[in-house]
This record gives C-alpha cells, structure tokens and sequence, in this order.
C-alpha cells in the first residue's frame, strides 16, 4: 500500500504549527495547539463541537491571528494579515457556510475576485473558455450559465471547491465538505480529493462522520477543550479508540436502547401531495410513545413532508389527523396548539434568534404559558428560573443566560434549539435532522433526550439523512424515494441493505440532479 | 512619577469600562454639554434647558416609534408625515367644532386629540398590513405612505397652513405648566416609561425582538408574526400622532410638512443609540438619550451662531463617527 512514490510525497513538511494559543476575552479556545501537514496527506481534525477546531482553522486560513506561537509554512515562519495574504501563500479554505454569491452564474463565481480581464473590461469568451476547461478536467457536468442559486447543495459545495482550487493552493482546508452530501455526491468528493492528494496538495479534512476519516484520511488529530490530545496514524486505529480519545467514551453507548410500547395512534398522515409535487400520496402514522424514523436520500422530499404537515408548504391533497380529529389548512400556530412541534433542520434560519441571549432563545416557545406570562405580562423571575433549568435539562456548557447564541458552538446551539421545542410540553415532536454538524458528546446528549421523551409518552417523528442514526434510533421506520413511502419495516427488520434498495429503487437515478429541500443555498 | 502613570492606567481602564457597557453615547452627550457650555454661557442657563428639554420632546417620542419599527427589522420613513397629518386633522376638526358652537371647547378639544391619535395610528396600521400581509418591503411601503400622505394633508387644507388655534388647546398642552413642567414633558416621560415597560415586561414587546431577530423562528414558535409587525407600525403611528397633536399645540399652526425634518432624524436617533438597521437589537433607554443628544447638538449649534449649511455637514459627520465607533465597540466586546 505505501508505495516508493507516496512515501516521498508524504516526506514534505507543508505546515507546521506549534505552541499556538488563541484567547477570546477569558475563554481560552486554543493552549499551546500543536498540528503538521505534510504534502499529499489528508490530515483529519477530529473533536467535539467547540474543541477549538474552526478556531484553530480560522488562524492557519488568516481570518483571526493567534496571541503566541508559531506558524511555519514550508519551513518558513510567517504572521498573516488577512485571508486573502494567506491565500496568496498557497492556502486555500472551503467554509461550510458558502462563500458563493447566489445571483451569480457559476461561471461567474469561480472566477470572482479573479477575473481574466484588461484594465476594467472583462474578457467574457476567455474566461467561459477557462470555466469549461476547469470543470471538464474534474468531470463535472454542471451548466456554467446556471445561477447557483438554482443548483443543488451537492452542486453548490462543487462550485464552492473548485473556486477554491482556482488558486493552485498547496494547502486546501475542507470544513465538513460532506455534511450535507448523500452517499453517491460524497463518493464523488471523495474521487476530487484523492486526485488532489495524488498531486501533492496538503489537505486539512474536519469532519464528524467516522466514515469519513476511514474512508479517505491519512492522519487523524484529535482536540478536546482547545487542547493537543494525540495525533494517529488512520490504519492503526479504529473508531473506538478515537471516540475514546475525544469524549473519554465508548462508542457502544451512541445509540441508547429504548423500549417499545406504543400507545394509540397521535398522528395520521394519509395520501398527502403537495402543491409544489415534491411529496406525493405520503402516508404515515405516528404511534404515543413510539419513535419513527424516515429514512432518505437528501432531497427526496421527506423533510417536505414534514414542512406540509406543519403548515409550512401547501397542501393540493390528503388528510392529516392529530388523535383521530381531522386538522384542514394547518398553520405552525395551529400545530403548536394541537401540541405538535416541528423541530427544524435549519437551525440558523428557522431556529434561533442568533443575536439574542440564550435565555430568550430557550423561553421564546413557552412565553405564552401560565408559567411565564399572565395576560400579557412577562414573569421575569419564572422566566430565569425557566431557561436556567431548561439549559440544564439540555445540557448546554458554559451555561450562560445572558450570551447571544451566536457565540455558542453548533452543538450547544442545536441543544438549545431542541430545549426551546421540547419546553411546550408537546405530545408529537418532529425532528428534522437532530443531530446535522454536532458531535458525538452533543450527539449522545440528544440521543438520551430522545430515549427520555418517548418513554414519557411522547410520538417522536426522526427525519434523517444519517443512515445509522435512523437504522438504530426508530421503532420503525419509513424509507422515503420520491417523495413517496417506498418502505416500511419495524425495528426487528431493520436492515442496512433493504434501506438502501429503498433508497435507490430499481432505476439508478442520480442523486445529483435533483433539487435541494427548502429554499436552497 | 509611578503613582500618576498607575492611576492614569485606572482611569483608563475604568472609561474602557464605561465605553464597552454603555457605548459612545454617554460620552458624545457629556462633550456636548461641556463644548457648548463653555463656548456659551446661556446654553447652561435654564431658560435653554428647558427650552431643549422642550424641544426635544417631539424627537423623542418618534424616535420610540421608530424604535419598536427597526426592532422587527422595518423603517417607517412616514412618521414625519403623520405628524404633519395628525396636526392638520387635529387642528381642522377643532376649529370646525369651536366655530358651530364656541362653548363646545371642554368636549370638542378630546374629540380632536383623539381623532389626531386615531389617524396617526390607523396610518400606521395601514403601513402593517402592507409590509406584514402584502409583503411590500418596509422602504418601499412607508414611503409610498409618506408620500400620499402629505399630498392629503396639503389637499385637506388647500395647500395653506391651519392657523388660529383656539387659546386654551395651546395653554392647555403648550405653554401650561403641571407642576411647574410643561405637559409635553410629562407625556414624554409617560411614553418612555410606557414603551419600556412594553419592550422588557411584556410578550408583545419580547415578540418584537423576536420577530426582528428571526422571522422564521418565531413563526416556527407560534408567534403571530403578522399581528406583531401591524402592532409595530401602529405604534410608531401613534407615536407620531401624539407628536402631531403636541407639535400643533407649541407652535398653533397645523401644516403637512411640519414634521418632515423628524423622519431621518429619528432613524439617526435610533442608530446612535445602537438600534440595528437588522432588527432584533436595541434598547429604549439609549433611544432617548440618542434624541436628546441630536436635540442638544442643534440647539447648541444654533447658540453659538453656526450657519444651518455647517450644521447638516456637522450632524452628518457625527453620525457617521459614532457609528464607527460603535463597530470598534462590538469588536471589543467579542
């Protein structure tokens, strides 16, 4: 396996970064971190939500400078302004969060910032000419006169890397690149990344997927609370040994074991379209107590299915009971009252304030109850007392009432997310994508929750585009092609390969080209 | 040597203090205050301090209006026109009533407040349901509002100022005195504490940040988002309403283009103050010391003599400046 020729193109230090340490205020996000990249390797950053990765990220791409320590690149120590001198120098980042204008062509987005031009004039052919040549040598067969706005996130996050390429970096930061990826887009991300491997750039892959760092990392770094914990070597470790090293845990405990005893039916949910076509005849039931899951590739139109139940996406046909009684046109506000909650996906857009304080974030649901208003009038005492125990309950850390969301990591957002939906005490919760960008500590957190929530009787709808997460959290489970139920199995049938002949069907459809849920990028 | 280097570094740190928690504004009031009262002595004098006082009233009570608007992520570029509006309306249906039956004044004067009121907010009203269910973008529908508006208060009375006030109405909310305050004050002071008790003791008020903050998230969370951005306009309707009717007690003469000058004045209070342009952020408190500064800062200019061309470039620079600031503030805080 490691032949004459990888073994000398690993040989080359590309980056070297030692002693670095980053305060904010009197949080410490970095001590003394210590990382290395060599050409050619794809180096995994492995750790919990607000270990300190992005922090560490945000230094090595020149977005944020460290208090002390060091930077090499190519044995040469260096300070950078900013992320366009880091660039200059051959480092290139690909943010999880795009950096893509939507209006925009994607011809016209790889070469933003860079354009072939003379003076002021845009040299239009050449630069088409040159769109064509970079995407036809990755193998993408992607319309350069398309607006991004109008391509799929799998696409978008294509656009995103090669505009990153444009730069002939040496060192090219992936934060999460598969995220939002089905299986076949991320195997296709997987190919770019083995090519640029192959040519010797140094890769620096986050990510929180196991499979991931299996399947294409060299070398895995893991971090806890802003610290070096070890670096190893991917073939002489397993996925115990890194969860281990990350939580201290073992990952048999990810998913918890939840009885199963369902009550009455709560939700009903028959033969319903939507006016978009996006869902089409769906029709599943939600038992008290019980936990289902739908399982599905991204962009099949479960999450749709959710959106129209809750009054988000219009209805053309179907019926949706909530315990036998019949709900006609419903609205978020009449769902929550019926004690249905949907628990979005996107928690960013839909779900947080991000510039308020936790304690409004986690009281928002709940302000209209007895407990914390009384005809209009805020109980500010209950209030405190309310969230304080909320964020307990969820587990947010630090806790801290009074700071804006926004400075909190992905993790404790999303828990913070789950708490202000759970607060109303609602008897059917859909959750769509639980667990999207948090770790494994966040993880088994929510997990727990849900073990918890079912067992005091509450229907729990699991949508996910994380396969073992569904296989192993549901009761029973739902597999979604189409935007319509292909299969049903209980818990006893579960199996990995009948999901997946339900996710593809017979015909070999590419996933690539359908369209993204929700509004898109 | 020493001793005077350390507690010029305690000094410095305690300002740094007071910067960070309060923002510029104490300061920009404080510098104000001391130019111009060593430049003038009768800018101390309390003729003038009531007289600003007085005078900034009307901002005041606006720049609230305008303040609950931002919060949900609007503007309302029509407050000045519904306090031109408010005031002709006000003033037309007082003297229509004094003139049948000139005993009616201790009915009629209520009548008129209430019908200036009512105007300001059912304008307001009208701006909610264009932005919150036709979906017009804030800008856009508050300006077609101020526009139309004072070409109907210009068509209600013929293009002429309203003049000869009944005595009493100025006496009454003009130039008498409660306490040995003028009333406007009073009601200023009311108001504040009104929107206070609204925007931190109230779930309309905390829905006001929410729906400004995220508009998804708060429709996910059952919060009537429609409801809150009409309640928002028509309180800044209100507010200008009531400015209206004051305004045409202190000065007897009702005319559309009264309060034009107060539209982006009271954005520019606002933003001073720290309320952001996004929505979701600001506090009422900060509102009112952010009009009194652009009230003093005029007033001061005008004492010493500053020609009103110089005055803009000033008040525009200013603003500008504490904006700045303010960026360098948030970055501190992070």
């Amino acid at each position: 396996m490691t032949s004459y020729v990888n073994c000398r193109a690993r040989s080359k230090q590309l980056l070297t970064v030692r002693n670095v340490t980053k305060s904010y205020g009197r949080f410490v996000a970095l001590h003394k971190m210590k990382f290395d990249l060599q050409a050619g390797e794809v180096h995994v950053l492995f750790g919990e939500n607000g270990a300190g990765k992005s922090t560490l990220i945000k230094i090595i791409s020149g977005a944020t400078c460290p208090d002390t320590g060091t930077i090499k690149v190519n044995g040469q120590a260096i300070s950078f302004r900013s992320v366009n001198d880091a660039r200059a120098r051959g480092i290139a980042t690909m943010f999880q969060e795009f950096s893509l204008a939507p209006n925009l062509t994607v011809e016209e987005n790889i070469f933003l910032g860079a354009e072939p031009a003379v003076g002021i004039w845009l040299k239009c052919r050449e630069r088409r000419r040159l769109a064509r040549k970079v995407l036809a040598s990755f193998e993408f067969d992607l319309d350069i006169k398309c607006e991004v706005i109008s391509l799929t996130r799998a696409q978008a996050q294509m656009v995103e890397m090669i505009k990153a390429l444009m730069a002939s970096p040496r060192i090219l930061i992936l934060d999460e690149p598969t995220a939002s990826l089905s299986q076949r887009e991320t195997e296709v991300m997987f190919s770019l990344i083995k090519r640029l491997k192959a040519d010797g750039i140094g890769i620096v892959y986050i990510t929180h997927k196991m499979k991931d760092i299996a399947q294409i990392g060299d070398r895995v770094t893991v971090m806890k609370d802003g610290q070096y914990v070890d670096t190893v070597e991917v073939q002489q470790s397993d996925d115990q040994r890194l969860v281990k090293l990350m939580t201290g845990r073992t990952l048999d405990t990810l998913y918890p074991k939840i009885e199963h005893n369902p009550g009455p039916v709560s939700l009903e949910v028959c033969n319903l379209t939507t006016a978009s076509g996006a869902v089409c005849r769906c029709s599943i039931k939600i038992c008290k107590g019980e936990i289902v899951g739908v399982a599905g590739l991204v962009g099949c139109g479960k999450s749709r299915m959710a959106r129209a139940l809750f009054g988000l996406d219009s209805i053309a046909k179907g019926a949706i009971f909530v315990r036998g009684v019949q709900i006609n046109n419903p609205t978020p506000r009449k769902m929550l009252d019926l004690g249905v909650t949907y628990v979005t996906s996107d928690r960013h857009k839909e779900g947080l304030m991000l510039n308020r304080p936790t304690k409004e974030n986690l009281t928002l649901s709940s302000l209209s109850l007895q407990t914390l208003s009384f005809k209009g009038w805020l109980k500010l005492n209950n209030e405190r007392w309310f969230a304080k125990t909320l964020g307990k309950r969820m587990s947010v850390t630090p806790l801290d009432l009074n700071q804006l969301v926004a400075f909190y990591s992905g993790g404790n957002q999303q828990k913070i997310m789950i708490g202000k939906s759970i607060a109303r005490c609602s008897e059917i919760l859909i959750f769509d994508e639980p667990t999207v960008g948090i770790d494994v500590g966040a993880r088994i957190e929510v997990y727990k929750l849900l073990k918890e929530l079912a067992k005091s009787g509450v229907a729990i709808l699991i949508i996910s585009s994380d396969t073992p997460e569904v296989l192993n959290m549901s009761h029973r489970l739902y597999v979604v092609r189409d935007g319509t139920v292909v299969d049903e199995m209980m818990k006893s049938e579960i199996n990995q390969t009948r999901v997946l002949r339900g996710f593809f069907g017979s015909e070999t459809t590419s996933s690539l080209n359908r369209r993204p849920e929700g509004a898109s990028v | 040597m020493f001793k005077t280097l350390l507690r010029r570094y305690e000094l410095h740190n305690i300002f740094r203090w007071i910067f960070i928690q309060l923002g510029i504004l104490p300061f920009l009031l404080l510098g104000a205050i001391l130019f111009f009262g060593l430049q003038e002595e009768h800018f101390l004098s309390s003729l003038n301090i009531t007289n600003v006082l007085r005078h900034s009233t009307f901002l005041i009570i606006i720049a609230m209006g305008q303040m609950i608007v931002l919060l949900t992520a609007g503007l309302d570029l029509s407050v000045g026109a519904i306090v031109g509006f408010s005031g002709v309306i006000t003033a037309l249906i007082l003297k229509s009533l004094v003139l049948n039956d000139p005993t009616s004044f201790a009915y009629a004067m209520p009548i008129a407040l209430l019908c200036g009121i009512v105007a300001g907010m059912l304008i307001g009203a009208m701006n909610g349901v264009g932005v919150a269910i036709l979906g017009v973008p804030p800008f856009m529908m508050t300006m077609g509002t101020m526009t139309s508006l004072v070409g109907v208060s210009l068509s209600f009375t013929s293009g002429l100022p309203v003049t000869s006030i009944p005595d009493r109405y100025m006496e009454i909310l003009g130039y008498g005195r409660i306490y040995g305050i003028v009333p406007a004050i009073w009601i200023t002071g009311f108001l504040f504490v009104l929107t206070w008790i609204l925007l931190t003791r109230t779930t309309v008020g905390r829905y006001f940040y929410s729906v400004g903050s995220s508009i998804k998230a708060s429709q996910l969370s059952g919060i009537n988002t429609i409801r809150q951005l009409i309640f928002a306009y028509t309180f800044s309707g209100m507010m200008s309403g009531i400015t209206g009717i004051l305004f045409l007690a202190r000065t007897g003469s009702g005319e559309a283009l009264n309060g034009s000058s107060y539209t982006l004045q009271s954005v520019a209070a606002c933003v001073i103050a720290g309320v952001s342009l996004f929505g979701g952020r600001g506090r009422v408190r900060d509102v009112l010391l952010g009009a009194l500064f652009i009230t003093i800062l005029t007033n001061g200019m005008n004492l010493t003599r500053v020609e009103s061309y110089m005055q803009q470039i000033v008040l525009g620079i200013v603003l500008v400046t504490a904006l700045v600031v303010d960026r360098i503030r948030a970055r501190m805080l992070e």
